[in-house]
């Protein structure tokens, strides 16, 4: 697979959830992942674009970014805000720990990310949005059949 | 949002959609708790039936519940939980709070 690359940008609205994470369930298919891949991208980018939409934003109309990138069976996925950051990054990423629980929020938000892809990454500060960096292998033995 | 709640006596049934996550997961807490506090429930059911997708929101929204339904002395269950949700419902924790059935169990069994 060569390398591929796709941005989108939209409005900080819920119902723009679904759209994000299927458009890069779509993006990702030319890595002729399986099903299971594909509900694990999918609920990555959903946690994400919800915690810029709940947290960054806190409601606000603004815009959301997300990146995506294909090189060889690689996967980058790349969730942007220019909202209100994070002052402590560890102490936000603890399962169970959310800002919001009034709100019925489980805190369990970068737990699912980094559960279901191979790699998180996060960088935030408060005032300068946050960057969500995801990456996951995709590697079906049939992509390296093609390959040979 | 009727057509994802069914009462039958003091059991409320939340079929839940085929996506669930925070755009539509503050619609069923919304919902869900005005038939919690009108018609005296003791037993909420989520049914998994039709469910494809659940993200942290659904488990925020489902541990909300069980938190309401437990202070008022009930209790939570989930039905028709496929492999994906398991794995959702196991990695947050949740399946330690709520009994799950593979069908919806009779009064006796519980």
């Amino acid at each position: 697979m060569q390398r591929n690359e796709m941005k989108l940008e939209f409005d900080s609205r819920s119902c723009n959830e679904g759209f994000a994470r299927v458009a890069v369930a779509a993006f990702m298919t030319q890595l002729n992942p399986t099903l299971e891949e594909v509900a694990d991208v999918k609920t990555a980018v959903s946690e994400a674009v919800t915690n810029a939409i709940i947290h960054a934003y806190e409601g606000a109309v603004r815009k959301i970014v997300i990146e995506a990138r294909i090189e060889e069976e690689l996967l980058t996925v790349v969730v942007k805000d220019t909202g209100k950051g994070i002052a402590d990054v560890k102490r936000a990423m603890e399962p169970m720990f959310t800002t919001k629980a009034e709100c019925d929020r489980a805190g369990m938000g970068f737990a699912f990310m980094e559960a279901f892809m191979d790699s998180l990454a996060v960088e935030s500060a408060p005032g300068q949005g946050t960057c969500v960096t995801m990456t996951k292998h995709i590697t079906r033995e049939q992509n390296k059949y093609e390959r040979q | 949002m009727e057509q994802y709640f069914e009462v039958k006596g003091t059991t409320l049934i939340v079929k839940l959609p085929v996506e669930i996550d925070h755009h539509n997961a503050e619609e069923l807490r919304t919902e869900a708790d005005r038939l919690l506090l009108k018609r005296l429930i003791r037993l909420v059911v989520f049914d998994f039936e039709r469910t494809i997708f659940m993200d942290s929101s659904g488990i925020g929204m489902i541990m909300g519940r069980y938190k309401t339904m437990r202070f008022m002395g009930g209790n939570v269950i989930a039905v028709h939980v496929n492999e994906r949700m398991q794995r959702i419902m196991k990695l947050s924790g949740i399946c330690k709070l709520i009994d799950i059935y593979d069908e919806m169990p009779l009064m006796s069994e519980m």
